[in-house]
């Protein structure tokens, strides 16, 4: 059914046809109105079955889903940013026990400075973890992707992420298509475990291993992701039949075909991107975009297919690495491995800076013009960054830098308009 | 034919022995349909306390339950020393996460059981005192706060043993640890520092909390089956010498445990919703230097010239308890 409504709505509506069994509520922004409206839905009881526990912090969050799920029960858990951080040793540890947990993330910033807004630093944080990582492009997207997500966490006994753009998804009211529950009940079975805390057959689970094992075991975690290679594209293919939409897959590209200068990306972004590339292909220009869903598994075979015609290739990333650049761009680095072809990485959006359809255009023209240069950070204030630098050149007690920055900004209202 | 003494108590102590009870009185671990939840072959030290606490709480707890409990166990000792793989002893469901969220883990294996109205299974977290009283202390504040109906069981061995032997929040005063040195003007661990988590849980008004000592096994699985017929949080915190980290002769864990509620230092007390509503009293009381001496993590009171300021402010310690608990006879 068609419905103007919040993103993080539509994710809680979606994964409440997932019939969830425990959902484990910690309050942090982008993501909680997600979790806020899955918590009525089961106040109200019209999500029935299902235990809503508000617990203390977020790595309980997702420790007591380790243990409701080690249990047999589906579970789901939301969190962002310093959350994910929070519970970064739970992170590791579900994927490691195999358990099927499903968790959004409502991508945000991580501090310091602290900041609420939109980036990828928090998912990318964990991105080696086990879980497998998807990507929303919009809200739709991010409805229909924790609709697969469990379906494929189940499958595989892996946990799966939903990453979903803090704000620009998150908090966008859109017309967005909800599913019937019989739909969903048709595409994602009952969770039949394969792992069980059962009092009438009794196992160890999260025994010690040694070297003797351990590698195996990490392996293991690779291989299933590679399973899962196979496996995303098959759910989605099954997904459009059912719901007769295209959401989820590994990627999905733009005119990519023919085009010169390819432009990849993970998330909201594509959207603008998509826009920049019809302005500058109606100029006659042979640009494309590649936007990636599935970063864990990274796909690359696939995004070697995507770009190896191309003569150049653009990596925007809503995160810094610092100390090397971007993580995607590792990923295309590797994809393309062997093909020689012109490669860039472009920080953007860090904190919530806004990305432009213009700034797209410009950077991709200067791409075209060879005058781009390997590491690029958009819209980056020069002029600010060099006046702390030579701060820090000329005193030595400078003080705090991020206040240091902002006095020299002035009060916000000043900048606007 | 030589004859052989009877003795109907166990030397030194006022526990009866389980032949002059009646059979329904008489220990689980006296009874033929004990599970041996935690299986022998395990890799526990000579002595280890904490084995014997959990043994006999396990299946204490199958015991009360016709044998449906699960478990959540925190990293330590117990987790390693029970599950080297292929040759883990437990006997029961059990999962080890990780240090710090055992309470949590539990609690959401009892969210499953309800959701899936399985009432009859019943869920156990059980840790070390680091992983109960320090790292997993925010886990286990809210598993309380939410009444979540999990028995949780602290194995009180005074240190972090796996790791080496270092300080915990619940090391006593003046014992040496890896951390807390037998050396300086003060040696070993700080006075008035530390927590008491038995009283701490009380604070959550929750509807069971007892202390026990592997000294009274007896007691010790009589509050784990009354734990088991109730719903909700509940807390039971086990003394259990570790002869490793206590410098301990393994022969003398009961010896040890005895000594610490003897002299006071080990208050052994039950409460319901916050108040205390039973205390074992001392019937013969131990000064503190006897149950210290056992122990050469606190070797450097004693030596040449015994550090009578330290002992006597230890023995402070144990007549302050005896008055606030009640614990005189
Ligand atoms: C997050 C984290 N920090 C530290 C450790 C290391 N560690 C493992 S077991 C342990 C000591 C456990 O002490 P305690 O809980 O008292 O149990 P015991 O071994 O004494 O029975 C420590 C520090 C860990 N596994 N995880
Ligand atoms: S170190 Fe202590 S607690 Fe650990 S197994 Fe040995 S005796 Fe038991
Ligand atoms: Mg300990």
């Amino acid at each position: 059914m068609l419905k103007q409504i919040e993103g993080s709505q539509a994710i809680a509506q979606a994964i409440a046809l997932c019939r969830p069994e425990v959902i484990c509520a910690y309050p942090i922004t982008p993501q909680t109105h997600i979790v806020e409206g899955l918590g009525e839905m089961v106040k109200d009881g019209s999500l029935e079955n299902c235990e809503f526990i508000n617990v203390e912090s977020e790595f309980a969050a997702l420790s007591v889903a380790i243990g409701s799920s080690a249990a047999g029960a589906r579970s789901y858990t939301a969190t962002a940013s310093q959350g994910i951080l929070y519970m970064a040793e739970a992170v590791y540890n579900a994927a490691g026990l195999g358990l099927p947990i499903v968790m959004t993330i409502g991508n945000r910033a991580i501090g310091a400075p602290i900041n609420i807004w939109n980036d990828h630093s928090d998912s990318m944080a964990l991105r080696d973890a086990g879980w497998i990582q998807l990507y929303a492009e919009t809200n739709q997207e991010a409805a229909d992707l924790h609709i697969q997500a469990f379906r494929l966490a189940e499958e595989l006994s892996c946990p799966v992420m939903v990453c979903v753009d803090g704000f620009i998804l998150t908090h966008a009211y859109e017309r967005i298509d909800i599913p019937t529950q019989k739909q969903v009940d048709d595409y994602l079975p009952p969770f039949v475990p394969v792992q069980i805390l059962d009092v009438d057959d009794p196992v160890s689970m999260g025994a010690m291993v040694g070297p003797e094992a351990f590698m195996e075991v990490r392996y293991l975690q690779h291989h299933k992701q590679q399973r899962a290679l196979a496996l995303i594209p098959a759910l989605a293919k099954e997904f459009r039949e059912r719901f007769g939409r295209d959401s989820g897959g590994l990627l999905r590209t733009y005119h990519c075909e023919d085009a010169e200068t390819i432009i990849v990306a993970l998330g909201s972004v594509n959207g603008t991107i998509k826009e920049a590339v019809d302005e500058m292909r109606a100029a006659g220009k042979r640009v494309g975009s590649l936007s990636i869903c599935s970063f864990r598994p990274f796909p690359l075979d696939e995004v070697r297919d995507a770009l190896r015609r191309a003569r150049r290739v653009v990596v925007l990333e809503k995160s810094l690495a610092v100390g090397i650049g971007g993580m995607l761009s590792e990923g295309v680095r590797n994809a393309l491995s062997g093909i020689s072809l012109k490669g860039h990485t472009v920080i953007a959006g860090l904190g919530g800076r806004a990305i432009t359809q213009k700034a797209l255009v410009d950077l991709l023209d200067s791409a075209a013009r060879g005058e781009l240069a390997h590491l690029n950070f958009l819209d980056l204030r020069w002029d600010v960054v060099k006046r702390e630098i030579n701060r820090e050149q000329a005193v030595r007690r400078t003080g705090p830098l991020a206040e240091n920055i902002l006095r020299d900004l002035g009060t916000v209202a000043d900048r606007i308009g | 034919m030589s004859v052989q003494d009877v003795k109907f108590y166990q030397t030194g102590t006022f526990t009866v022995g389980n032949r002059l009870l009646l059979e329904t009185e008489r220990a689980v671990q006296a009874n033929m349909r004990r599970t041996n939840s935690l299986n022998s072959g395990h890799r526990a030290c000579q002595g280890c306390g904490e084995a014997l606490g959990a043994r006999y709480a396990i299946d204490a707890a199958m015991y009360a339950t016709g044998n449906r409990v699960m478990a959540a166990n925190a990293t330590g000792c117990l987790e390693v020393f029970s599950t080297p793989y292929p040759e883990t002893s437990w006997q029961i469901p059990w999962i080890h996460s990780l240090f710090g969220n055992a309470a949590a883990v539990a609690s959401g294996m009892a969210a499953a059981m309800r959701v899936k109205g399985r009432k009859d299974v019943r869920v156990i977290a059980q840790g070390g005192d680091g992983g109960t009283t320090d790292i997993g202390f925010g886990c286990l504040s809210g598993m309380f706060e939410r009444n979540d109906d999990v028995l949780y069981i602290c194995y009180d061995n005074e240190a972090y043993m796996n790791t080496g032997v270092q300080r915990s929040s619940a090391t006593p005063p003046a014992a040496r640890t890896a951390t807390t040195m037998a050396v300086g003007k003060h040696p070993g661990n700080v006075f008035g520092t530390g927590k008491n988590v038995p009283l701490i849980a009380m604070a959550h008004h929750i509807p069971f909390v007892a202390t026990a000592s592997v000294a009274n096994l007896h007691d010790l699985e009589d509050k784990v089956t009354r734990a088991m017929a109730i719903e909700g949080a509940r807390y039971i915190h086990i003394h259990v010498p570790c002869p490793l980290g206590w410098g301990s002769a393994p022969a003398d864990t009961i010896k040890v445990a005895r000594m610490a509620v003897e002299s006071g230092l080990f208050p052994v007390f039950e409460a319901e919703y916050g108040e205390i509503t039973a205390r074992q009293t001392i019937r013969r009381r131990v000064p503190v230097e006897e149950y210290l001496k056992l122990q050469r993590r606190f070797a450097h009171l004693f030596g040449k010239t015994p550090d009578l300021v330290t002992i006597a402010h230890i023995q402070a310690t144990a007549d302050r308890n005896i008055r606030v608990f009640g614990l005189a006879p």
